[in-house]
């Protein structure tokens, strides 16, 4: 398993189009679950709802766990995505 | 009669008759079933041809209302295909042996419950968005033709809210102006009457929503979020003659479109447009503006999490100077300080950071910062007509070491053949009282000045913008700050160069005239006072 940690620069936090967004990159690897976590509450990437559900915001710290035969791409992958939209 | 108060969100006035707007909503009755197998086959159905009617509705929004809006509407397509959405509804149809529009109305009862009770107004809105949907495939699998339609002549839409897709999918052409019980002024509502230029007004209560009734006469007043429901003759005569005022106003200034700002003596000067960020570059063209006299450019630095790369900066500049085709782009280098938080740049806190390390002390100081943003400043010269103008100026050796850097960059390029136009203005804003009184020295370093007039107001009469209390202290039309601004544009043209002001001042009638007998050459204002500035300008007459 991958596990990485990451703040949310984006003012209005995990919103609706790049949560959507990134479920889609998450699907990308298929065979792989990613999870992220806010607290005790977690949500896989792909289910866009319980994502937005977390209620992350600017400045929330999230934990991105990844458990799969493909982690370590879909690791860098995330983390890329994350960099760039949120 | 009776009056109603809302918030106006666009201004204009418009009379008219009611029409309420009448949602086509299935009634949902809880129905046993025993075909599970054929009630979900109804849901995938339902859902294909909700998503084919968001599609056209996002296809049409973006075309009516532009991108940042029509985006909604994908992320609708995109909550129709959830997982747990969809999963809530297809287990209550095997579980409970329940029909689809049941399954469907609870599982959008169980998620806008859940997002309307979260702390955050973002997520909370989100409630609207499921409810939308939800409403949408109740309706597909109702088979019900598409929401409402108006009959008639221009009316006034009246309802409790407009869910975004409602509004879009309204014709336009139908509507007289829209009237909301609820809704916020960053609604779909809001920003589709924007959009289309006629008056709203939204939160008139639930008071309003049960007062009304098709066709009735209403008066809607944007400018003062005023609505009356079958008004006396009094309102509805001072609220036509509103309204024509009003109109009569608007297609003047847009007649002046095309126009030159030119006095009847037949002085000349330049109207530009100061803007924040690539997405106001349409209202500088919508509003027939010459050119970008202020292009400010700490959007790059603000929306970013950390420096933007040369490459960023690059692509953004080239991108301005290609959208406004040649005509003048000049760009304010980045002009941050301790009270703009940009955590990345590490500044110190400061007692007074209006005093403090910002603008041109920070590029000065931190060298690489500065090289970054010049370089990517040339290299996009070549698309357009290019100036750069540099802020917080107090003295000739910062010039000189300005230039230094320009001239370290010209040779860096010329190195590695990158080209970079051979005339881009390089000049200096004027927002510092010994800017000012020393402008015959800086004048003949630079190509041009630009006052910054909100800040040289700030340091000559000593007084924080930022200050409510002190209000009284601060006369904007002070004698001091105008004589400054005289000083710095007979400096300017003793050398042959040119003054525009860029600052609030610059779009104050009031002072238009003055500005022009002192041989300003340039005003650069918002882009929505291009056409009132250009208005003044052609009913000045200098020879008098």
């Amino acid at each position: 398993m991958k596990q990485f940690e990451y703040t949310i620069k984006d003012p209005v936090g995990i919103h609706a189009r790049p949560a959507g967004l990134l479920g889609k990159k998450a699907k990308e690897f298929e065979g792989t679950v990613v999870t992220i976590e806010k607290g005790d509450k977690s949500a896989a990437a792909t289910k866009l709802m319980a994502l937005m559900g977390l209620g992350v915001k600017c400045g929330d710290t999230v934990t991105i766990k990844i458990e799969g035969g493909d982690e370590d791409a879909a690791a860098a992958a995330i983390e890329a995505f994350l960099n760039e939209n949120l | 009669m009776i009056k109603y108060t809302g918030k106006g969100v666009y201004g204009a006035v418009a009379i008219g008759k009611v029409s309420v707007f009448k949602r086509q909503t299935a009634s949902v009755e809880k129905v046993r079933i025993t075909d599970p197998e054929a009630e979900k086959a109804r849901v995938t159905a339902a859902k294909e041809k909700a998503t084919e009617q968001l599609q056209a509705i996002y296809e049409k929004a973006l075309a009516e209302v532009g991108e940042e809006e029509a985006a909604i509407f994908e992320v609708h397509m995109m909550m129709l295909e959830d997982e747990d959405y969809n999963d809530a509804i297809n287990d209550m149809i095997d579980s409970e042996l329940v029909n689809a529009e049941f399954a469907v109305a609870s599982a959008r009862d169980t998620y806008a419950a859940q997002f309307s009770a979260m702390d955050d107004s973002y997520f909370q809105a989100r409630a609207a968005d499921i409810k939308d949907i939800s409403d949408r495939l109740l309706n597909c699998l109702a088979d019900n033709g598409a929401s409402s339609e108006l009959a008639g002549d221009k009316m006034v839409v009246c309802s409790d809210d407009l869910a975004p897709s409602e509004t879009v999918s309204l014709d336009k052409s139908k509507v007289l102006a829209f009237a909301t019980a609820y809704g916020s002024s960053n609604s779909h509502t809001a920003i589709l009457a924007r959009n289309m230029n006629i008056p709203a007004v939204i939160g008139l209560g639930k008071e309003f929503l049960e007062g009304i009734a098709d066709g009735q006469q209403i008066c809607v007043d944007g400018y003062t979020g005023e609505v009356f429901v079958n008004p006396d003759e009094d309102t509805v005569a001072r609220l036509t003659k509103k309204r024509d005022e009003d109109l009569e106003k608007k297609s003047r200034l847009k007649e002046l479109i095309g126009k030159d700002n030119v006095t009847i003596d037949g002085t000349k000067i330049n109207v530009f447009c100061n803007i924040g960020g690539p997405k106001d570059i349409p209202l500088v063209n919508e509003n027939d503006g010459g050119g970008i006299g202020l292009f400010r450019s700490e959007f790059l630095y603000l929306e970013n999490s950390d420096f933007p790369s040369e490459e960023q900066q690059f692509e953004a500049y080239k991108n301005v100077l290609e959208s406004m085709k040649g005509k003048k782009v000049i760009i304010r280098t980045l002009d941050i300080g301790a009270d703009k938080k940009v955590d990345y740049f590490n500044l110190d806190d400061e007692e007074n950071p209006a005093m403090g390390i910002r603008a041109i002390r920070i590029c000065l100081t931190r060298p690489e910062i500065f090289k970054t943003q010049l370089r990517a400043l040339f290299r996009a010269s070549v698309y357009g007509d290019l100036g750069i103008m540099f802020p917080m100026i107090t003295s000739e050796s910062e010039i000189s070491e300005i230039m230094g850097f320009c001239d370290i960059i010209k040779a860096e390029l010329d190195t590695h053949g990158i080209p970079y136009a051979d005339n881009i203005e390089l000049g200096i804003m004027i927002e510092t009282p010994a800017a000012a009184v020393i402008s015959d020295k800086l004048a003949p370093m630079v190509d041009f000045f630009s006052v910054g007039t909100n800040d040289l107001t700030q340091y000559t009469l000593a007084c924080d913008r930022q200050n409510p209390k002190i209000e009284r202290f601060v006369d904007t039309h002070h004698e001091a700050v105008l004589r400054l601004i005289e000083m710095a544009a007979k400096a300017a043209h003793d050398n042959g160069k040119w003054i525009g002001i860029c600052g609030e001042l610059g779009a104050d009638t009031s002072l238009t005239e003055r500005f022009l007998r002192m041989g300003i050459d340039e005003l650069s204002v918002s882009p929505p006072s291009v056409l009132k500035v250009r208005d003044k300008v052609r009913s000045i007459d200098l020879s008098k």
